[in-house]
C-alpha cells in the first residue's frame, strides 16, 4: 500500500510514469509463475536428453494435470473469499463411487455423470451451508467433512474397490479429440479441465457474482454493508468447489474404470491448494486469477513427469517438489514486495 | 529561547524522482510544543519516517541534535537518537502486559528468563509520573485507547526519548480521554521534552500548539508563534488559497418544511440504542450530533438493518418499510457512508472502477448476471470528473489513494444508486481540507436536488456549518433537537449542553 504523503500531486508527467508502473505491476501479476513454468520443462528437456517436449509427453503433461486442475479451479473460488476446502479429495471419492454404483444398473447406467456431479454439488452445498448459516469457520467445517465423506465414500462400495469394464462415457477418461488427424490430439481430461477454467475466468471476471465473490475475500464486513448477500456468495463458492471435485470423481472413474472409497482422491485436497498459491491468490482472499491456478497445477504436473523422465528416485521426488514449491512462492512474493500479501 | 534540540537543514526525500520532500528547515525546541499540519501528501508522514530512521533522506541535508549532526539509520536509529513516534495505528502487542511492551525489545533477563518483576518495578515509576490508573502487569488488551496511549508514552519516556512525535493522537480517543492527553502532553512539555503534534484538528492546535509549521507539496510553507495562530491563516497556508466559504451552503433552509422522507420511530436494540425517533425531509441536512460512545453509530446502523433491533419503525416517504439487512435498506433507497471506510467501507485491493460500482451491479447486469463493463466504465469516469476523484485513472486500486480521495469513491458508490436518504457517518474523518470543503458542497448539491442527508459528526463547527437542524444524542437517547434560525444561528454551547447533559443542571 502507498503512503498518501509520499505520492507527488499528480502533476501529468508523473501521473503517466505512475500509470506505466501499474501497467507494469499488473504485466508481472499476470505473467505470475508463467516463466518458473517455462524454465521448469526447459530444463526438464535438457536433463532428459530432448524426452520432454515431445507431443506424446505433453499429451501426459496434460492428462495428468487435468483432474488437479479442476479441482484447483473451484479451490479457487473458496479462497479468493478468504476460505479454505479440504474435503474435495473425498468429495471426489465420494462422487465417483456413487457415480460407478448407478453405472452397473441396467437401465440408469448412463445417468452416473450427472450423479456423479450432482453428488459433489450436494456435498460442496452442505459445507457451505454450515459455514454460510451457522457461521462456522472453513477450515473446521471442510476438516470434518474431510474425515465423514471419505467414510461415505467407502459406505457406498462397502468397503470395496467398485469396476465398470463397461461404463458409458469412458472415452471422457480415455479418448482423445483429435484437431489435425494424425498431428494434434488433445485427451478429454485436458479439454475438459480447459474448459472449467474458461467458465470459471468468466464467472470470476464477467459476472456481477465474480466481483462479489472478490468483494467478500476482500473485504466481508464492507461486503455485508454495500448489500451484498455474503451467505449466498459462500453458499456457491464451496457449492462450485463440491460440484467441480464431483467432476473430478466422474473423470477419475472413467480413465480408471473403477473407483475404491478409500484410496481415491487422498490428499488431492493437498494438490489443489498447492496449484492456487503457486498460482498468487492470496491466502486471505480478494485477490487472484484462475490463470494463476491453471498455471500451478501444469507446474505440479510438469514437476512429477519430468522428475520421473529424469529418473529421479520416487522418495527424492518429494522432497524436491515440496522445496520447489517454497522456493518459488518465495520467489513470486520477493518479485512483488510491497504489493503482496498471503 | 534556548538552544534549539532539533533542526533540520534542507532536508530533501525522493521516491523514484518524485520529491515528497523539498529542501525542508525545520527546528524545534526543548519544552514545546511544536504543531506540524499539512493535507494528505504534503509530507508529514516522510518526514516523520525520515525522523523515526524508517527512510533516509536524500544526500545534502543535516540532521542535528542538541547541536550535534546525527545519522538516522534503520528502524532503531529514531529511538537511539532520542525521538520516539507514537503512530496513530499504536504499535502495542495486546497479548502482552503494559511492562512487556514497554520494555518489548530490551527485556531484562536473569541467566536466560525473563525477569518479570525487574520489568514491573521498572516501569512503576514511570506510569506513577504519568498518573496511570492500571498495573504494569495489566494486560494491554483490557486498557482502553486512551490508557493505551498512556503505554505508548510509558515507552518513549523509558527510552530516555527527548522528542516526542505524536500522529493524530485523539483520533480514537474519546472527548474526556483527549482532555487528560492533553494535559499529559503540557505536563511532558514543563518537564522539557520536544513534542511535535501532527494534527488535521484545528482546535487542538489551538489549545496546545506554541508553534505551528505548515507543510504544503513537500515544502515547509511557514511557521506561526503562538500569538500569529489563527484558523483561516493557517488555512491559507496549507491550501495556498483563500478558503472564505469553507463550508458551502446554498440549498435552501427551510426545506425543513417539506415532505419527510425518513420517519424513524422509537427505535431500540435493547443495549446502546433506546428508544429514538427522528424525521428527516426532502432537500434538508440533519446533523446527529453526541459524544462518542452517545449511540449515533449504533442508531444508524438500525436504520439500515446491520444490526438487529428490538423495537422501531421505519417509514420512506409515508409508507411503512420493513428493513432487515443492509441490502435492504439500500432497496428503500437508505445508503449509508460508514465511519471506518477501511475496515467497512472500502475493498482496498479492488480498483476504484469495481468499488464505484459495486452497489449497482446487480442492477446495470444483463441477463441477471453478465456484467455491463461499458455501463461501469461510464459510471466510474462520471464519478471521476463529478466528485474531482485524484487517481491516475479508474483502474487504479483504492487502497493507493489518499483519504479524501478514498473517501470520495466511498461517497461515489453510494450515490451510484441515487438514494431518498444518505447518512453519513463522520464524512470528512482523515480527509484533508481541500477534500473537506469539496465533500461539504457535493452535501449541499444533493440537499439541492431533494435528497434527505443526515450527518454523524464529532466535529461541531462542521455540523454548525452544513447543517440545518441538529439533533443531539446522550448516552443513547435522544437528548434533543436544535433548529437553525434567522435570528439565532447553531452554536456549539447548547449542542454541548444537550451532549453532556448540562442543560438539565441549569434547569
Amino acid at each position: 500500500m502507498h503512503d498518501g504523503s509520499t505520492r507527488a500531486k499528480p502533476d501529468s508527467g508523473a501521473a503517466a510514469a505512475e500509470s506505466k508502473r501499474q501497467r507494469v505491476r499488473v504485466l508481472i501479476r499476470a505473467a505470475g509463475m508463467l516463466p518458473v513454468l517455462l524454465i521448469l520443462c526447459i530444463g526438464f528437456h535438457f536433463l532428459s536428453d530432448g524426452r520432454f517436449f515431445t507431443g506424446q509427453n505433453l499429451g501426459i503433461v496434460l492428462q495428468q494435470a487435468a483432474v488437479n486442475t479442476v479441482l484447483a479451479a473451484g479451490m479457487t473460488f473458496v479462497i479468493l473469499t478468504g476460505g479454505i476446502d479440504l474435503s474435495v479429495g473425498s468429495i471426489l471419492a465420494a462422487s465417483a463411487m456413487a457415480g460407478l454404483t448407478i453405472s452397473k444398473l441396467p437401465e440408469l447406467g448412463a445417468l452416473w455423470l450427472p450423479v456423479a456431479v450432482l453428488t459433489g454439488l450436494g456435498f460442496g452445498v452442505i459445507n457451505g451451508a454450515l459455514i454460510a448459516l451457522l457461521r462456522l469457520p472453513p477450515f473446521i467445517v471442510t476438516l470434518g467433512s474431510l474425515t465423514a465423506v471419505r467414510g461415505l465414500a467407502r459406505l457406498l462400495g462397502a468397503d470395496t474397490t467398485v469396476f465398470n469394464p463397461s461404463i458409458p462415457y469412458a472415452f471422457i477418461g480415455n479418448g482423445s479429440l483429435t484437431l489435425i488427424p494424425g498431428v494434434i490430439s488433445i485427451p478429454w481430461l485436458s479439454v475438459i479441465a480447459l474448459l472449467v477454467i474458461l467458465v470459471s475466468w468468466l464467472v470470476l471476471r464477467r459476472t456481477v457474482l465474480g466481483v462479489h465473490i472478490y468483494a467478500v475475500g476482500g473485504n466481508e464486513s464492507a461486503a455485508r454493508l454495500a448489500g451484498i448477500k455474503v451467505w449466498a456468495v459462500l453458499i456457491f463458492v464451496y457449492g462450485v468447489s463440491g460440484l467441480l471435485a464431483g467432476l473430478g470423481g466422474a473423470m477419475q472413474a472413467a480413465r480408471l474404470y473403477a473407483a475404491n472409497g478409500l484410496q481415491l482422491g487422498q490428499s488431492y485436497e493437498l494438490d489443489a491448494i498447492t496449484a492456487v498459491i503457486l498460482g498468487g491468490t492470496s491466502f486471505v482472499g480478494g485477490i487472484g486469477s484462475i490463470w494463476g491456478t491453471l498455471v500451478g497445477a501444469l507446474i505440479i504436473a510438469a514437476l512429477s513427469n519430468g522428475l520421473i523422465l529424469t529418473g529421479v528416485s520416487d522418495i527424492w521426488q518429494y522432497v524436491i517438489k515440496g522445496l520447489v514449491i517454497i522456493g518459488a512462492v518465495a520467489l513470486d512474493r520477493y518479485r512483488l514486495q510491497g504489493s503482496a500479501r498471503t | 529561547m534556548n538552544d534549539p534540540i532539533l533542526e533540520m537543514r534542507g532536508v530533501s526525500k525522493t521516491f523514484f524522482g518524485i520529491k515528497a520532500l523539498r529542501a525542508v528547515d525545520l527546528t524545534v525546541y526543548a519544552g514545546e510544543i511544536h504543531a506540524l499540519m499539512g493535507e494528505n501528501g504534503a509530507g508529514k508522514s516522510t518526514l516523520m519516517k525520515i525522523l523515526s530512521g524508517a527512510y533516509r533522506p536524500d544526500p545534502g541535508g543535516e540532521i542535528r541534535i542538541e547541536g550535534r549532526p546525527v545519522r538516522i539509520e534503520g528502524p532503531l536509529g529514531g529511538r537511539a537518537a532520542g525521538i520516539s513516534i507514537i503512530y496513530q495505528e499504536l504499535s502495542l502487542a495486546p497479548n502482552l502486559s503494559v511492562a512487556e511492551n514497554i520494555y518489548l525489545g530490551r527485556e531484562i533477563s536473569r541467566s536466560g528468563l525473563l525477569a518479570r518483576g525487574a520489568m514491573r518495578e521498572g516501569v512503576g515509576p514511570i506510569l506513577q509520573r504519568l498518573g496511570a490508573d492500571f498495573l504494569p502487569s495489566t494486560l494491554v488488551a483490557h486498557l482502553s485507547m486512551g490508557q493505551r496511549q498512556l503505554v505508548e508514552i510509558a515507552r518513549a519516556l523509558h527510552a530516555r526519548s527527548k522528542i516526542l512525535i505524536m500522529d493524530e493522537p485523539t483520533t480514537a480517543l474519546s472527548a474526556g480521554e483527549s482532555e487528560r492527553l492533553f494535559a499529559l502532553i503540557r505536563q511532558l512539555r514543563a518537564e522539557g521534552l520536544a513534542i511535535i503534534y501532527i494534527s488535521h484538528r484545528m482546535d487542538e492546535v489551538y489549545a496546545l500548539g506554541d508553534r505551528v509549521t505548515v507543510l504544503r507539496d513537500g515544502r515547509l510553507v511557514g511557521s506561526l508563534d503562538k500569538p500569529e495562530i489563527r484558523a483561516d491563516a493557517i488555512v491559507r497556508m496549507m491550501v495556498g488559497r483563500d478558503v472564505s466559504s469553507f463550508y458551502k451552503k446554498d440549498h435552501d433552509p427551510e426545506a425543513g418544511r417539506g415532505h419527510p422522507v425518513l420517519t424513524a420511530t422509537d427505535m431500540s436494540d435493547g443495549r446502546r440504542v433506546k428508544g429514538c425517533s427522528l424525521t428527516v425531509h426532502a432537500g434538508e441536512v440533519v446533523g446527529l450530533a453526541g459524544l462518542i460512545g452517545a449511540g449515533r453509530t449504533e442508531l444508524a446502523h438500525l436504520i439500515i438493518g446491520a444490526s438487529p433491533k428490538i423495537s422501531g419503525r421505519l417509514e420512506i416517504e409515508g409508507r411503512p418499510v420493513e428493513i432487515r439487512t443492509p441490502g435492504e435498506a439500500l432497496e428503500a433507497g437508505i445508503a449509508y457512508l460508514t465511519e471506518d471506510r477501511k475496515a467497512l467501507g472500502l475493498f482496498l485491493d479492488m480498483s476504484c472502477l469495481d468499488n464505484i460500482n459495486l452497489a449497482v451491479l446487480g442492477r446495470d447486469a444483463w441477463l441477471g448476471g453478465w456484467l455491463d463493463r461499458d455501463k461501469a466504465r461510464e459510471r466510474a469516469d462520471r464519478a471521476f470528473t463529478g466528485l474531482s476523484i485524484r487517481a491516475a485513472n479508474v483502474g487504479v486500486n483504492v487502497g493507493a489513494l489518499s483519504g479524501g480521495n478514498q473517501q470520495k469513491v466511498l461517497l461515489s458508490r453510494l450515490l451510484a444508486i441515487a438514494p431518498k436518504v444518505l447518512i453519513l457517518d463522520e464524512p470528512t474523518r482523515g480527509v484533508d481540507v481541500g477534500a473537506k470543503s469539496e465533500i461539504y458542497a457535493i452535501i449541499d448539491n444533493l440537499a439541492k436536488s431533494g435528497t434527505a442527508i443526515l450527518v454523524i459528526s464529532s466535529d461541531l463547527p462542521e455540523i454548525i456549518g452544513i447543517c440545518d437542524r441538529v439533533i443531539v444524542m446522550r448516552a443513547g437517547h435522544i437528548a434533543g433537537e436544535i433548529r437553525r434560525e434567522a435570528t439565532a444561528p447553531l452554536n456549539q454551547e447548547d449542542i454541548m449542553a444537550l451532549a453532556t447533559g448540562m442543560e438539565q443542571l441549569d434547569a
